[in-house]
């Protein structure tokens, strides 16, 4: 069994409002029952409510698989990146610290690293994956090109990640503004090392066009 | 066209460690004396295994990530100010992972208890079968007591026990009651690879159920052997022979290959302990952008090294000069992934403003 190859995962940080159902249904999923593989990140909680929910990107050449000492993280056909293979994993962490995205996670008293699999129980038999299924305000999409290109005609799927000089390509996509993709195809993580998120509080002056005129709904 | 030099590097390893084995095989059963010719299928399937998995273990070893930990890990290990303590922790290590699987029952109890009794079983059956085939070990009756067996080990006389005793009953029957440890995990095996969801969607014939129908046939065709000269009069028994030689010798060049490598490469769990141990020594890595510790500083530094090694180009250019991506901790690299998109559409939004007072 494997994912449909016309199936793509969508991530749309943006439209995360923090509500933890994905942390909730992701600890649901039978290849890592119990726990949450998800990571809901508050970004500067003191200063903002943004929040942004990071699952594995699973990149074509994984980083986590390369500086695996035991050989233990494969990448199947269908390009999902496996959690750890139990037999092989020797806990030593460098997946943990070398994942551009800071995904796996490591569990020392069952000596096994875990991290998102896209929910490959379900996703192998062609349903979404768990954070998908319950996510209220489609910050997690899992569906084809089409599907997103009509819901979001204004954002671009964008699949390339910059840090530093090393550009990483990965399965799942990344929606950003539809105008700029055409000028910059990838998205450069590392050029927001000094960037903060927005102040919460809500400023009074009056605006000066429709802020809501290129909302998407 | 000549191989890269990590394969010819492997293929002397494998070749050395088969002659010595090959060596120790005539040394041990004094110059082939004692060595069983009807077991010869299985001599050839052994040194084949001894050269495929010194072979595979050699270019396992010299990937970048596995050369450093195998090299830090023995440095660490053998460190003289830490050797005392470190033997006695690899000892409680050795028991608590490997003989007692710990780590196998927090990961489930009938996990463990599968996993646990087919190795157990397996290591029984090794303990007996491979000096037998080799000709390490063969029992003579002891001159002028017919009731009596001496062990000899390695040419050497070893114990001697009466026959007829519970002794000889257990050890003669070793092999059954490793096949009954082996069958018993194995069903508990194979029931969790039908019912368990994660399991079924996962798993691969020829990695995951292989081994254990290979283990499962051994054992079987075991019990047969002693079925028929014991209760059967020797019915088939031929036959039987050669249908579990046939099993063991398929299991032997299986090893190399497939998922029961990882009895071969699971003991660098402990060495990656004790690297652990000497990185928590040292001060920790703190985050080039929240400041705070998140990865011992020996480990950070090593794998910035390895992924220099693999051809990735992680280094940034700072304010403050050169940096690595590695230095950035998991949490704010997740921040950061976010703040990317958020300050994407931030710039998208003020050149559309723009354009629209245009």
């Amino acid at each position: 069994m494997a994912k449909p190859a016309e199936l793509h995962f969508f991530i749309d940080p943006n439209r995360c409002i923090g509500c933890q159902a994905c942390v909730q249904a992701c600890t649901e999923c039978d290849t890592h029952r119990g726990e949450s593989m998800i990571h809901l990140e508050f970004i500067d909680r003191a200063a903002s409510t943004q929040t942004v929910p990071v699952v594995c990107m699973h990149c074509e050449q994984p980083t986590c698989a390369e500086v695996c000492p035991a050989d233990a993280i494969k990448r199947t056909g269908d390009g999902v990146v496996q959690s750890a293979r139990k037999p092989r994993c020797i806990a030593c962490g460098n997946c943990v610290v070398a994942c551009p995205f800071g995904v796996p996670e490591l569990y020392e008293d069952r000596q096994i690293m875990m991290k998102c699999d896209m929910c490959y129980d379900r996703t192998s038999v062609g349903k979404k994956p768990m954070c998908a299924t319950v996510c209220p305000s489609q910050a997690l999409f899992f569906g084809t090109l089409d599907q997103i290109g009509q819901l979001r005609p204004l954002s671009e799927p964008v699949n390339q990640f910059r840090f530093g000089h090393q550009v990483i390509s990965t399965r799942v996509f990344m929606m950003m503004p539809g105008g700029l993709v055409g000028h910059r195809p990838l998205v450069d993580v590392t050029a927001a090392m000094q960037d903060r998120p927005r102040e919460r509080a809500i400023r009074l002056t009056p605006a000066t066009t429709d802020p809501f005129s290129q909302v998407e709904v | 066209m000549r191989p890269p030099r990590e394969q010819r590097r492997a293929a002397v390893w494998g070749g050395l460690v088969t002659a010595v084995l090959a060596a120790l095989i005539v040394a041990g059963s004094r110059n082939l004396n004692h060595f069983d010719a009807a077991l010869v299928g299985y001599t050839f399937a052994t040194l084949f295994a001894a050269f495929a998995i010194t072979y595979r273990y050699s270019m396992w070893l010299q990937r970048p990530p596995t050369r450093m930990y195998w090299r830090r890990g023995w440095s660490v290990f053998l460190t003289p100010r830490f050797i005392g303590g470190n033997l006695v922790e690899a000892v409680r290590r050795l028991t608590l992972s490997f003989a007692a699987n710990r780590f196998i029952f927090r990961r489930g109890r009938l996990r463990g208890a599968a996993h646990w009794l087919i190795m157990w079983g397996c290591v029984l059956a090794a303990a007996i079968t491979f000096p037998l085939v080799w000709g390490w070990i063969h029992f003579e009756t002891v001159p002028g007591r017919l009731d009596r067996y001496q062990i000899y080990l390695f040419g050497f006389p070893a114990q001697s026990f009466a026959v007829h005793s519970v002794i000889g009953f257990v050890i003669f029957h070793g092999l059954v009651w490793s096949a009954l440890l082996v069958i018993a995990g194995v069903m508990l095996a194979f029931r969790r690879r039908m019912v368990d969801h994660a399991a079924v969607s996962l798993q691969q014939f020829a990695q995951d159920v292989m081994p254990l129908l290979l283990l499962f046939a051994i054992s079987v065709t075991g019990l047969m052997l002693t079925a028929s000269y014991t209760w059967m009069k020797g019915y088939a028994y031929d036959f039987l022979a050669i249908l579990h030689a046939i099993t063991v010798i398929l299991t032997l060049l299986y090893l190399p290959f497939g998922k029961l490598f990882h009895i071969f490469q699971r003991p660098a769990q402990i060495g990656v302990s004790f690297y652990k141990d000497a990185g928590s020594r040292e001060p920790a890595a703190r985050c080039r952008r929240c400041g705070m510790a998140y990865a011992p500083a020996m480990m950070v530094r090593d794998l910035i090294g390895v992924e220099r090694d693999l051809g990735f180009a992680y280094e940034m250019d700072a304010a403050d000069g050169a940096a690595h991506y590695q230095e950035i901790c998991p949490r704010c690299r997740r921040a950061m992934f976010g703040l990317a998109q958020a300050g994407a559409w931030s710039e998208g939004l003020t050149a559309r403003l723009a354009g629209d007072k245009d």
